[in-house]
């Protein structure tokens, strides 16, 4: 992968690209993420209600790859559906996806 | 009808005007003026400056959206936020044409309340997510759907022999 990919890949975006947390339809929980990084950190943040709502919805894939522009990370998560995980077996899985890929992306440079 | 310091105070008879008004604004002077007893240029007159005065906002008709077809979903939003952006929420708020009211409130801690239509359910969370999440100085954002409407009215002007009591 390029250096120009992977900053791509690692950069902040603006705040109305960011991914808003919401644990059902209109209820926003206050957190969001500009990046992949801080997608990272949310994610062990919010609660596991609002991991579960965006994953079924397919929001998480939908944001990667639209907005990060990542569609290796955005299959990944998609992969993640099949399992139907709950709470914090969710939580520790959506992490180790997102924390790997974010480890790789910026361990190549 | 009393004008003081260029502000107009309704008296009793421009109030049973405004009622009657208010169950049919289609109502014509000479129509008011019989009902309450008084000459139809009475009427006009009192009408005419209740319209100068911003008393009488608007003529509007109200329409029932499910018989043209339109169906929509109304949502009630409470919209916490940081007080020093609450305006500046509330404002742009205002300015989307899915919210229909806007109000703030200060009851307990400083928030939003909104209501807010949509065609469904999906349309309704891309609108809150896409418009109303971003919005600098939004801290949480609370929504219900309404399942059910019993009553949608503008505030009418009740009379104290009509209060109900329950």
């Amino acid at each position: 992968m390029s250096f120009e990919n992977t900053s791509r890949l690692t950069k902040t975006i603006p705040r109305e690209k960011a991914f808003y947390f919401f644990t059902s339809i209109g209820n926003y929980t206050g957190l969001s993420a500009t990046s992949l990084k801080e997608f990272t950190e949310k994610i062990n943040e919010v609660n596991a209600k609002s991991l579960e709502f965006h994953l079924s919805r397919g929001d998480f894939e939908k944001w990667t790859s639209e907005v990060l522009q990542d569609t290796e990370l955005a299959g990944e998560i998609k992969r993640l559906q099949r399992f139907s995980l709950t709470g914090d077996a969710l939580r520790n899985q959506l992490s180790i996806i997102v924390s790997r890929r974010l480890r790789h992306l910026t361990c190549q440079f | 009808m009393k004008l003081k310091d260029d502000t107009l105070t309704a008296d009793a008879t421009d109030i049973k005007i405004l009622k009657a008004l208010q169950e049919d604004s289609r109502r014509t002077y000479s129509s008011i003026g019989k009902l309450l007893g008084i000459a139809h240029s009475t009427v006009y007159d009192r009408i005419r400056r209740m319209e100068q005065h911003g008393i009488i906002k608007q003529y509007t008709a109200v329409v029932d959206t499910e018989k043209i077809g339109a169906k929509r979903i109304t949502a009630i939003m409470t919209i916490y936020t940081d007080p020093k952006d609450s305006e500046k929420v509330a404002k742009k708020l205002s300015e989307a044409p899915e919210v229909l009211e806007v109000y703030t409130s200060l009851s307990e801690e400083l928030l939003i309340m909104a209501k807010v239509t949509a065609e469904n359910q999906e349309h309704l969370h891309a609108f809150i997510a896409n418009s109303v999440a971003p919005l600098p100085g939004v801290l949480r954002i609370r929504t219900s759907i309404v399942t059910k409407k019993f009553k949608e009215t503008q505030l009418a002007i009740i009379d104290k022999s009509e209060k109900l009591h329950l």
